[in-house]
């Protein structure tokens, strides 16, 4: 016994630390990431206390962030710095770096019949990497002039004049060096996807015998390589703007009292590079979130996933025509307007794929056998989501309309929806799926029931009526609605918002606190719980290097034969041979 | 000391909570019954709670519908806003029945096929029918809307030719305000340079540029006639604004470097719009939508629309904004400076 904690002590730094190990790679990615979270929640529900209750005074705001919000009033530069370090968190923190990090560590290896990533020490890198990006982000709170302020996008100007926002001095220079070295992370993380997925499969573990998961964050890691290096390229030439004198984005700007040196740039050529990933990266988080619905809605109904090979085209379409997009989000920028009838035209080419993902799903639920696990109603919740948000991308997508609901409220429900709450949930449901397997316990249900059904209601009741909002335009990026009368009808639709908002936040609490209560005290996990085909399940409950004791198992079939006709079980793990004269759907 | 007391409640309520989950979870094991399974009567209580939140959702929206449908934008102000509005409409006729069709789908299979243990879920892994038939359906769906958004696109941002005998005016855009400039009686706009921008001069007009002597520059409310096309140039002085006018359905960036058009025809007075909005207090309103820095959500200007005399009577009212040799309009007097005098006038401004 004292031999084992001895071992235990001289490896803790490797084990816990410096683990080249993909399972505590993806929980470092899970709570690091869950914390960065946790973080832009909170910032979200002090800004909707000031949209909610405009020019009100909140005196615990001023406890904990002085001269933010002086007497308890968050100020209109602050609101801002903190509207744009919530989109940035979320958006690549939390459902990029988090969602991705967690489950394609967990499960790449673990699905597919890998000892481990194909380069563990680049996997560690990636990690931290991304860590240190965290810390430069958050640092970013503390200096002078305060965060970047000028929205996630950061459009230049704005963002590369110190005399146009307080945010863009330090604030912007550390945001852009974080956001630096998180791209260098995820594309450290996601060529060791990549690999992974084609050299390192077991025997018998074809193409089209991956669970959708797999295939969900192959293409995810493609469309990251393929697009993020677009993105560190505008972000070196905006730090090449701000710091060493070109003018790449500028051109005749003249503030602060002086006409600026700068000549023949524009802000139009950041946009376009900007988007080129801005869009991917959409599905950058959707997808791993599908992959992971599709994988729990399978199981759950103990009924094989519906059109294996069209979910499959579909993940491969949507992966193709998210780079073929990106002009949607510039239909008002004075470009061509026939570039405008093309990205509409793509654009609403992706509505295809994404009807037919939703159609496959609720014939995967037809006739099926439903077992609630929380996972199995926060998937559930994702279908909805996707549907309802996705609904509302025709409206955007088409340049006639866009161009009255472009950046109001409508774009903001929308991608919320669509995007923000349908990768939470997707990530909030792999975490119920996953969690015996990552911490080998198992999380409480009823906790997990609660907590679903407040984040659902609290959820729809913060960005339904956003659309309402728009619909009345309202622009967004609003310090209040209170200057113009054409909005004094909004304070209601407002409030109602942000009391919606602390219903939501009120129940994260309920999961922070599942997670990390089963994470100690919970019960025993089984070696398969949710009695699930999949090669993960396969491995013993406490984490080994190497993941399996022995042998690799040989795979034998695709991983949704659930409820198969001939069967005793209602499940036959791919690991079982075929019987004699028996078809297998993946092969 | 406040902030203690709500940190002490937090950490209790933390601990209550583990302790009522430690007693619950352990009853479990008591019976039986491992603590995680779901049991017979979890999978009903969810299943049942499936339709309950469907109907609860589609109240909500119904409520939200009553209750704000009125707060939303007035019947569109120009004539391709009420051709994007009938898209509009178009489109939401396609989306609702999709949207209330597959969440009525997706709710009731959840409450319907409930785990039953008695019963196997059918195998039924894929049929190529109706897969084809749910790609082919939205995309022909898709394709309508497609051409029928495109040819309303195409028409909405077909520059105006002379022929059309448009209203020029450039709004200009800054931190934090929007000004108006007409042309003036030449139709011409001098020309700008943001070298030359200082005191009052914030536009940087040219005065070396006689087609800017007769130029007009107006503040806080600008007037355009009804029934004429009004062509729009949009130019920023610092970071990008965008120029928007929610009641005409009109929006274009302004950024800095360039020039961006929008034109459109004003289709009703504000008067008008007072009596269809029943608002006697109504005006049309130009919005920055782009955030452009701390005082974003203030920077707007009023829009009037008035009948076409009343415009030509308002125009000839605004004062020209140089008081320069060439000046036309009959508003200034007239000088005898040389270029040069001029120039020094313009930077002493």
């Amino acid at each position: 016994m004292s031999g084992t904690a001895h071992h235990h002590d001289n490896d803790f730094l490797f084990k816990y630390i410096f683990s080249t190990d993909h399972k505590m790679i993806a929980k470092q990615f899970f709570i690091t990431g869950s914390l960065m979270g946790l973080v832009g929640m909170l910032m979200s529900l002090i800004f909707r206390l000031q949209l909610g209750y405009p020019g009100e005074s909140f005196p615990i705001l001023e406890s904990f962030m002085g001269n933010w919000a002086p007497d308890g009033v968050l100020t209109a530069d602050k609101y801002l710095a903190l509207v744009t370090l919530h989109g940035t968190i979320m958006v690549f923190f939390l459902l990029t770096a988090g969602l991705s990090g967690t489950f394609s560590n967990l499960l790449i290896p673990l699905q597919l019949g890998a000892r481990d990533m194909a380069s563990g020490f680049m996997n560690m890198l990636s990690y931290w990497i991304f860590f240190i990006s965290c810390c430069i982000m958050m640092a970013s709170l503390f200096v002078e002039g305060g965060p970047a302020s000028g929205g996630w996008t950061i459009y230049p100007p704005l963002s590369a004049l110190p005399e146009a926002i307080p945010g863009s001095g330090m604030g912007m220079t550390l945001w852009l060096i974080s956001m630096a070295l998180f791209i260098v992370s995820q594309l450290l993380a996601g060529i060791n996807y990549i690999v992974t997925v084609l050299n390192l499969r077991t025997k018998g573990m074809t193409m089209t015998r991956m669970p959708l998961t797999i295939w969900a964050f192959l293409v995810t890691a493609i469309l990251g390589l393929i697009s993020f290096p677009v993105l560190l390229a505008a972000a070196l030439l905006l730090i090449m703007d701000r710091s060493f004198g070109t003018s790449f984005y500028l051109s005749d700007i003249y503030i602060a009292g002086k006409a600026l040196e700068v000549d023949g740039g524009s802000p139009i050529l950041y946009e376009h590079l900007f988007w080129f990933l801005g869009h991917p990266e959409v599905y950058i988080i959707l997808l791993p979130a599908l992959g992971i619905t599709s994988e729990i809605v399978a199981t759950s109904s103990r009924k094989p996933i519906f059109g294996y090979r069209a979910m499959i085209g579909s993940i491969l379409a949507i992966g193709f025509i998210s780079f073929l997009v990106w002009g949607h989000h510039m239909f008002v920028t004075g470009m061509n307007p026939f570039l405008g009838a093309v990205f509409t035209f793509t654009t609403l080419l992706v509505a295809i794929p994404s009807a037919v993902k939703v159609f496959n799903y609720l014939t995967t639920l037809w006739k099926g056998n439903i077992i609630y696990t929380p996972g199995m109603l926060f998937a559930i919740g994702l279908v909805s989501t996707f549907i309802t948000g996705g609904l509302t991308g025709i409206i955007l997508g088409d340049s006639a309309l866009d161009i009255n609901v472009h950046d109001t409220y409508f774009v903001v429900g929308h991608f919320h929806i669509v995007m923000g709450l349908s990768g939470t949930f997707g990530m909030i449901a792999g975490i119920y799926h996953w969690f015996p397997k990552m911490y080998g316990r198992m999380m409480n249900k009823g906790l997990g029931y609660a907590h679903f059904w407040l984040t659902i209601i609290g959820a729809y009741g913060v960005f339904f009526p956003m659309h309402f909002l728009g619909l009345a335009g309202v622009p967004r990026r609003y310090y209040a609605n209170t200057e113009f009368p054409m909005f004094d009808n909004m304070y209601d639709i407002n409030e109602l918002i942000t009391l919606f908002a602390i219903l939501a936040v009120a129940a994260q609490g309920l999961f922070i606190f599942n997670v990390f209560y089963s994470m100690y005290k919970g019960p025993k996990a089984p070696q398969n719980p949710w009695r699930s085909n999949t090669l993960e399940w396969t491995t013993p409950v406490e984490h080994i290097h190497g993941n399996w004791p022995g042998e690799i198992p040989e795979v034998h079939r695709w991983p949704y034969d659930y409820s198969k006709p001939g069967a005793d079980d209602d499940f036959i793990p791919q690991t079982v041979p075929l019987a004699e004269g028996e078809k297998d759907e993946g092969h | 000391m406040l902030n203690l007391l709500i940190l002490i409640a937090v950490v209790l309520g933390i601990i209550a909570l583990s302790k009522v989950v430690k007693v619950l979870e352990q009853a479990s094991t008591v019976k039986g019954v491992q603590p995680y399974e779901v049991t017979e009567r979890d999978n009903k209580t969810q299943a049942n709670l499936m339709p309950v939140f469907l109907v609860l959702y589609f109240a909500f929206i119904v409520w939200q519908l009553v209750a704000w449908g009125d707060f939303m934008l007035p019947e569109a102000a120009s004539e391709h806003g009420v051709v994007v509005d009938g898209l509009m409409n178009t489109t939401w006729i396609i989306i609702i029945p999709v949207f209330v069709i597959t969440h009525i789908l997706l709710f009731y299979f959840a409450w319907k096929y409930v785990y039953n243990k008695d019963r196997k879920a059918e195998y039924f892994p894929h049929n190529n029918k109706l897969e084809i038939l749910w790609t082919a359906i939205p995309a022909l769906v898709l394709l309508i809307l497609i051409l029928y958004g495109l040819s309303i696109w195409n028409e909405t941002m077909k520059p105006l030719t002379a022929e059309d005998d448009p209203v020029e005016i450039e709004i200009y855009a800054r931190q934090f305000d929007w000004t108006a400039r007409y042309p003036g009686e030449d139709g011409k706009f001098g020309k700008a340079d943001v070298k030359l921008i200082g005191g009052v001069n914030s536009l940087g007009m040219d005065s070396t540029d006689q087609n800017s002597w007769d130029d007009k520059l107006v503040k806080a409310e600008f007037v355009i006639p009804v029934n004429r096309p009004v062509q729009f140039y949009f130019r920023s002085q610092d970071v990008i604004h965008s120029a928007y006018m929610p009641h005409f359905r009109a929006q274009m960036n302004c950024v800095p470097g360039m020039v961006t058009r929008f034109n459109f025809v004003p289709t009703k007075t504000t008067e008008e719009m007072r009596d269809i909005t029943g608002d006697p207090e109504f005006y049309y309103q130009l919005l920055c939508n782009k955030i452009c820095g701390a005082a974003h959500y203030n920077m707007g200007m009023e829009i009037t629309v008035v009948s076409e005399e009343d415009y030509e009577e308002w125009l000839a009212e605004q004062k020209v904004f140089m008081t320069v040799e060439g000046n036309t309009s009959a508003a200034n007097e007239t000088t005898t400076e040389t270029e040069e005098e001029k120039n020094e006038q313009l930077s002493s401004l």
